[in-house]
């Protein structure tokens, strides 16, 4: 499918998580068509922004981000702006927390128990509980309606594999969004990829687009 | 020496054989460059990697391997990657043996704040709070002050990254170590004295009574990452 068609699923107000660290593993070619399409107010839901120029960040360069949860912004100085400008509402989550808010909505758990933020600012607001004397923070679930995936090689059926360290946020947030958009570097025939190699497999992936053509 | 080579340099001296090491960014990035050759460490990267190798020469960048800082660097032979969730695994279950940060602030109990300035500058916390959390042991290294300012203070002023408290904080001036006491100093730069250092701290620092000079480094070998 084309990337501008796909894209005609996403709309003002939409929840999206993106996959990245840093630029690298973004559905680059996902992302410009939701620039190019103008949505605003999204609820983004990514690890870090990248830069204004790359990859999720320019999304936060474009002000169609209203809601921001991030484990960190930085090399992003325009998130931060607009974060302090009252812009953007960001919440910051611990990296390690983040990725297990989304694994537990796309699991079906009901929330994580952490002892990360505990005594710190990320603590306020959160329930803590006691288990056999020791204390963990409860972080809930966190979903979104469209998860945007950069793989490494997609086949027809949709099975992913995912490459070095772009994998990173990817194939989890794979498995946490209604609908599952999977930019593959090269879509390759059913087959091509062994049953052994496949991280996200087919059935969760609603939509596929090439990264190359 | 510069200051920042000198708190590198004294990192790399707490590094052993066989451990797995997470190095932030910063100085703690560049503590790689002086791991000494007869110590053979496995470096970990929060973005999914163990056993990163140096950093990518010209021409051989790979745009799907970068460190957590972004920048590109190689994978050694057996080196393994994942997602992020056992990436966290690894550092919040208890697997990593040592992490090495920067740091805004740390305090007499002990305590790092290292990931926000309050309307100033709001980086996140990245997984500077999971590291502190699950990092067998915790070394912070930074510059001993910040325009004239005392970074280690009596409390953090600054927003907490964990009530954890961390094992070694290494400045150019010294080593110190938070303990039930308090921060105990255990060694000097060379040429500077303990009332120097003192003067220069805004916490009170207890003088160990082993207190030494910082032990010289060896020369580094980049190569020997593993």
């Amino acid at each position: 499918m084309k990337a501008a068609e796909l894209v005609d699923l996403i709309s003002d107000g939409s929840s999206i998580m993106v996959g990245g660290f840093l630029g690298v593993g973004d559905p680059e070619r996902v992302i410009d068509a939701i620039l190019a399409k103008g949505c605003k107010n999204l609820t983004l839901i990514t690890n870090d922004t990248a830069r204004p120029d790359i990859g999720v960040g320019k999304l936060i360069s474009a002000h169609a981000v209203k809601k921001l949860y991030a484990s960190h912004m930085g090399t992003n100085p325009e998130t931060q702006r607009q974060m302090l400008s009252g812009e953007m509402e960001v919440e910051l989550v611990p990296q390690g927390t983040l990725i297990e808010r989304i694994r537990a909505f796309g699991f079906g758990l009901g929330g994580v128990l952490t002892k990360t933020g505990i005594g710190t600012l990320v603590e306020e607001k959160k329930r803590v509980i006691e288990i056999n004397g020791e204390n963990w923070l409860l972080d809930l679930p966190l979903g979104a309606d469209f998860s945007l995936i950069k793989a490494r090689h997609a086949d027809r059926l949709g099975n992913l594999t995912y490459h070095l360290t772009a994998d990173n946020f990817n194939a989890v947030m794979a498995m946490a969004g209604k609908i599952v958009i999977a930019e593959a570097d090269e879509i390759v025939p059913i087959g091509a990829i062994r049953p052994d190699d496949v991280r996200t497999p087919g059935v969760i992936v609603d939509f596929l687009v090439e990264s190359r053509t | 020496m510069n200051s920042i080579e000198r708190i590198a340099k004294r990192a790399a001296l707490e590094l052993r054989t066989g451990t797995l090491v997470n190095l932030g960014i910063g100085i703690p990035t560049m503590v790689a460059n002086f791991i000494p050759n007869d110590v053979t460490v496995t470096l970990n990267s929060e973005n999914g990697i163990v056993g990163m190798g140096p950093k990518a020469s010209k021409g051989f960048e790979d745009v799907d391997l970068t460190d957590a800082g972004g920048s590109a660097v190689t994978a050694l032979v057996g080196a393994a990657v994942f997602d992020s969730s056992m990436s966290f695994g690894l550092i919040r279950g208890g697997h990593l043996d040592v992490t090495i940060l920067g740091g805004l602030q740390v305090d007499s109990f002990g305590h790092l704040a290292n990931w926000m300035i309050p309307g100033k500058r709001i980086p996140g916390m990245g997984g500077a709070m999971d590291l502190l959390t699950g990092a067998k042991r915790v070394i912070v290294t930074m510059r001993h002050s910040n325009e004239g300012k005392s970074k280690i203070v009596e409390k953090c002023y600054l927003p907490l990254t964990s009530v954890r408290r961390v094992d070694l904080i290494i400045t150019e001036l010294a080593v110190i170590e938070p303990t039930d006491r308090g921060l105990v100093l255990l060694e000097y730069a060379p040429g500077v004295s303990v009332e120097t250092i003192q003067q220069a701290t805004e916490a009170t620092l207890i003088v160990s009574s082993n207190l030494r000079e910082m032990p010289e480094f060896h020369e580094g070998h980049k190569e020997k990452m593993r």
